[in-house]
């Protein structure tokens, strides 16, 4: 049986929650493959959560915060685009295809970009699959 | 009442753990008057049936050092496991995987091949590759798989307690031997050291600016490092913030950053992803409103390694624990 994608979406609560709000007053269509995981400020995206949220059986994350120069507590987002960067590069050596973890900004009124966002997020990780971790539990040969 | 009978194993190790037990110096005289050591392969000659032949339980606590790699690293795991009343895994290899472990960046075929094989050095014409089982004139010769993993020791058996450090410095062992002597133990799975961060203790601590910032990334080898300012302030990545205290700052006094061999503090799970926290957080901060994304790109470039950095001693403890396996 073919199985949905699973997609962690963590939202700022001051912005982007706002914007995923947006998205369902003005029933913007957006497939229902995604959780979203609401925190004060981007910026308590810790990378271990990412890794956690994959762990779990995350297929993709996708982390949203205020647009530059918008965060509520001021700079905490710009903290947050090296963080999501810096994980992207140390994620390629344990070998995690980097569309599995994606960075967007997304404003309290932009509604639309939050479904195309999220919608984009779905098909391309649909096409990668589910993210398999079980190999660093058991011993292959 | 006999003394407690105890001993020492090595896995996975370098043979800096042995050394360690010998740098207790005169207290080691303290400890082998205090103990009976009924199984020691780096420095007496016991053997393995020696082991098989005592009670389940008999020995009252083995000190196992380095990491687990092979089948007969389990097998000799499992053995003093059930033999013993309480397994101390010594050292940081056994605690979150040590320098081995980087090997999990890796797998055994990629290993093998590049020892045995591929490195400029090697004179190996016939292409010879360790076998588990090799037909020779007399019969068969084996040898134990190696595997493609390395773990942790409690990934593989039962652990009681936990004796960090790349080696574990004299006090802790001491500390920890008297503690067992005195049958003054913590709970069951408690890290013998500080909770606090090696920071707290770090004698440049107080040197660390208010509003810390690095910046660019600076490596040991590319500057004059001055050793009276904490590292992090002169852009030299020091794991200082997210490693657990109580090596005595032995690296720091050495002029070097902390690379994390004590593993995480208390409450961090992920040693590595932590660190690439902090470091990412403070890394171009003071003008980060105007510095435009290639600039980060290019700021973040100087970090060559983050996985091999970030996670030098404990990779096999890791969230991830290693890279994907095809
Ligand atoms: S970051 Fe390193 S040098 Fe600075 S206070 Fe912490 S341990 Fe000491
Ligand atoms: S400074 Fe860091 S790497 Fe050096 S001994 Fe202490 S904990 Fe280990
Ligand atoms: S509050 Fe939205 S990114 Fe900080």
């Amino acid at each position: 049986m073919k199985k949905d994608p699973k997609i962690i979406v963590f939202c700022c609560n001051w912005c982007s929650y706002a914007g995923a709000d947006n998205a369902g007053v003005a029933k913007v269509q957006i497939k229902p493959h995604f959780r979203i995981i609401r925190t004060m400020c981007s910026s308590r995206i810790d990378p271990e959560l990412i890794i956690e949220a994959f762990k779990k059986g995350a297929w993709g994350v996708l982390v949203l915060g205020c647009h530059p120069g918008d965060c509520h507590y001021k700079n905490g987002n710009y903290k947050t685009l090296r963080k999501v960067k810096l994980l992207k590069r140390m994620l390629a050596q344990f070998g995690i295809e980097d569309d599995r973890l994606r960075l967007d900004w997304v404003s309290s009124n932009e509604g639309e970009k939050f479904g195309k966002v999220v919608n984009k997020m779905i098909d391309d990780i649909e096409k990668l699959g589910p993210l398999d971790l079980s190999y660093a539990e058991t011993e292959v040969e | 009442m006999g003394k407690p009978k105890v001993a020492f194993y090595w896995c996975a190790s370098c043979g800096g753990c042995e050394e360690a037990v010998i740098d207790l110096a005169e207290d080691i005289l303290t400890v082998v008057d205090a103990v009976d050591i009924v199984f020691w392969p780096v420095a007496m000659d016991f053997k393995k049936k020696d082991v098989q032949a005592m009670d389940d339980g008999a020995i009252a606590v083995s000190f196992i050092n380095g990491a687990v790699r092979t089948d007969e690293q389990v097998e000799m795991v499992e053995l003093l496991r059930k033999k013993s009343g309480l397994i101390v895994a010594f050292g940081a290899c056994a605690h979150i995987g040590g320098i081995p472990g980087l090997a999990n960046f890796s797998n055994s075929k990629e290993i093998l091949n590049t020892l045995y094989r591929d490195l400029d050095t090697v004179d190996n014409k016939e292409g010879v590759i360790p076998q588990t089982r090799t037909k020779v004139k007399s019969g068969e010769v084996t040898l134990p798989r190696f595997h493609d993993t390395v773990k942790t020791l409690d990934q593989v058996i039962d652990v009681d307690y936990y004796l960090p450090g790349c080696a574990p410095p004299p006090d802790l062992i001491m500390g920890a031997i008297t503690a067992i002597l005195k049958g003054e133990l913590p709970t069951k799975g408690s890290v013998l050291a500080p909770e606090k961060s090696l920071c707290d203790s770090c004698r440049l601590n107080k040197t660390k600016p208010e509003k810390l910032t690095m910046k660019e990334i600076k490596r040991p080898h590319e500057i004059k490092i001055d050793p009276d300012l904490c590292f992090l302030a002169q852009g030299l990545i020091c794991l200082g913030p997210a490693t657990r205290g109580g090596c005595g700052e032995r690296c720091i006094n050495a002029n070097m950053p902390c690379r994390g061999c004590f593993g995480p503090v208390g409450n961090v799970v992920d040693h590595g992803a932590k660190i690439l926290s902090s470091i990412a957080s403070i890394l171009g901060m003071e003008d980060e409103e105007t510095v435009p994304e290639e600039e980060v790109d290019k700021l973040l470039d100087g970090i060559v390694d983050p996985g091999g950095l970030f996670y030098m001693y404990s990779l096999p403890s890791s969230l991830l624990k290693r890279k994907k396996l095809d």
